[in-house]
């Protein structure tokens, strides 16, 4: 750290530091690519041939590479349906979640009434207590409605996250300033325009970081899910997986597969979205 | 001035208020309901389907202490968690202290993404990938154990083998979470302090440890808090490399989700089942407020 300092005041490492660097250098790119073995191997594996995977040691680019397992995991599981499901779970929970917390957070960051912290204070309460907690009781509730095994029934375990709220609210304190919403209010402007031509384009950064939460929070989602859906034709990718791999039948190549075919979809969004997803990550660890 | 204030005031009262509805709406649903209704079930005997439902105070949790399995699960779960805390925290100071080191390198993009990766993929797939490192057959981690001379493991097939397994793949999915936030702590120390350790001849280790570490505390203290909390309601992780639902191969390692989902989807004991979740409840709580209190210390300090 003593030698970051120096580099920010421009002054040349010394050989001995530089060596240093190295050091730690490759220190973390054999960690780092430690940390993602597990995942080239689960890919690599999806394309070997039966005989390769007994092989030691294990190829990393399989030498004769089979389409094989993929094409027999698409024609016996409904995976693509498994990816569907989820997809839609995940883009309504997004937009219940980034709706509701962009209104909220507005209205609890800029309105000053009385019973507004106590409101505040609720919501944040409840993101302390996990999920599974009260899952059971949410289970029955969605049992009387009639919705379990289905799109409906998933959505309402994830249609509010305390979190989204409390990241919009923060940031129209610190971001917004009253004077705009008062000169818009001394124009004439009604609070719901306000609302919407003047609020909600300032909040598009942090409704994108939001957003990225949001939709992995739902693709990612396991024990709700599990409980929730009942058929093959309704399970979301996590729990057809989760329940496929539980087979005696299944080999490792066709595990790998649809393994690979599973995270395919997670590891590319997450390399789209990286700037955002890391943003809100890192500024849930700010709420102090 | 006030007069004003006070002709949109009543019109601002009105749109908070319909703005606020939905959300306030949704909330009691699905959030302020079922937790006082778990707090509320814990204290009846009630089978799923049955129109009795008799109140019996404490006896729920009263039966959980002499429950051999649910003291089992809460025993693996708390291991697991303490084990997953006592990896995570030091390896990823170590490791977020090295890449805030080297943030000019031009791999410190590598370093980030590949360490938060296992953060944020599936559960499952990923769960599914360790299985068969794994495995007791064809597991490449056997293959390396005996690479060095040391005799093959039934690594999900032994009780205390399988525990150290949900350990390992935790701590590799809570590695980046930690390291990010460590971070962002690292960035958010004052410049100045290392400077002026550096003009009083400190050594970089001296620094890590008296300036990096106690500026570091809140932060150190939020990670712990958060990794805990997170461990305690894992149960994907155990479903997926140690559970033996359908037959699949695996020692069960019964944690406090599978056991409360067990036992009131399983067994129909849906008040007994509730009086679990009120007990991880207070697990969380206790953590929360262990939390809050230093924080609180800190600033009168």
């Amino acid at each position: 750290m003593s030698d970051k300092a120096s580099a920010d005041t421009g002054i040349p490492p010394t050989p001995g530091q530089r060596i240093l660097n190295g050091v730690i250098d490759v220190v973390l790119i054999v960690f780092c690519i430690l940390m993602l073995l597990p995942l080239v191997f689960l890919i690599s594996n999806a394309f070997k041939s039966p005989q390769e995977l007994l092989q030691w040691p294990p190829t990393i680019i399989p030498r004769d590479a089979t389409l094989d397992n993929i094409t027999s995991v698409l024609a016996d599981t409904p995976l693509l349906r498994w990816i569907t499901n989820t997809f839609f779970f995940a883009v309504l929970s997004t937009i219940a979640i980034v709706s509701t917390s962009a209104v909220s957070g507005y209205v609890l960051g800029k309105f000053k009434f009385p019973g507004v912290h106590i409101v505040f204070g609720m919501i944040l309460a409840t993101a302390i207590i996990p999920f599974e907690v009260y899952m059971i009781p949410l289970y029955l509730g969605v049992q009387q409605l009639g919705l379990l095994n289905s799109l409906w029934g998933l959505l309402i375990g994830y249609l509010v996250m305390s979190f989204g709220i409390f990241l919009i609210r923060q940031y129209v304190i610190s971001s917004i300033p009253d004077e705009l919403i008062e000169a818009a209010r001394i124009d004439g402007a009604s609070e719901s325009w306000i609302f919407v031509r003047i609020v909600l384009p300032l909040l598009r950064g942090p409704l994108g970081t939001l957003a990225v939460l949001a939709f992995f929070q739902a693709w990612t989602a396991f024990t709700w899910p599990m409980i929730i859906t009942a058929t093959k034709d309704s399970y979301t990718l996590e729990v057809g997986l989760a329940l496929f791999q539980t087979g005696f039948t299944v080999d490792l190549g066709r595990l790998s597969a649809a393994a690979a075919l599973a995270l395919l979809p997670s590891i590319l969004f997450f390399a789209f979205m990286r700037r955002n997803f890391v943003q809100g990550v890192a500024s849930s660890g700010l709420k102090e | 001035m006030r007069e004003l204030a006070g002709t949109w005031h009543r019109k601002g009262f009105t749109f908070a208020v319909l703005a606020l509805l939905p959300a306030l709406i949704i909330y009691t649903l699905v959030r302020f309901i079922p937790i006082v209704e778990t707090l509320r079930l814990s204290l009846f005997q009630w089978n799923l389907i049955s129109r009795r439902k008799p109140f019996i105070g404490l006896d729920n949790f009263r039966e959980l202490f002499t429950d051999a399995l649910f003291l089992e699960a809460l025993r693996n779960t708390t291991i697991i968690a303490f084990g997953v805390l006592a990896i995570t925290v030091p390896l990823g100071l170590v490791l977020a202290a090295l890449i805030h080191h080297r943030t000019r390198s031009r791999f410190a993009g590598f370093y980030e993404t590949s360490i938060f990766i296992p953060h944020v993929v599936s559960l499952v797939p990923a769960a599914m990938a360790w299985k068969w490192i794994f495995d007791a057959r064809l597991g490449p981690l056997n293959a390396v154990l005996g690479l060095f001379g040391l005799p093959p493991q039934a690594w999900l097939f032994d009780p205390v083998l399988a525990i150290i397994c949900v350990i390992i793949l935790c701590s590799w999915q809570a590695l980046g979470y930690a390291v990010l936030i460590f971070l962002v702590g690292f960035k958010n120390i004052p410049q100045s302090l290392y400077e002026a350790a550096r003009l009083d001849g400190a050594s970089a280790l001296q620094c890590f440890r008296h300036i990096s570490i106690p500026q570091l505390k809140p932060v150190l203290l939020y990670v712990s808090v958060i990794t805990l909390i997170a461990a305690f309601n894992i149960y994907a992780q155990v479903f997926v490399l140690a559970s033996d639902s359908q037959g699949a191969p695996g020692r069960l390692v019964r944690v406090l989700v599978l056991d409360m989902l067990e036992n009131s989807f399983r067994n129909y004991r849906v008040g007994y089942a509730a009086a679990e979740a009120v007990i991880l409840l207070a697990i969380v709580l206790a953590l929360t407020a262990i939390q809050f209190r230093v924080f609180r210390e800190k600033g009168r300090a």
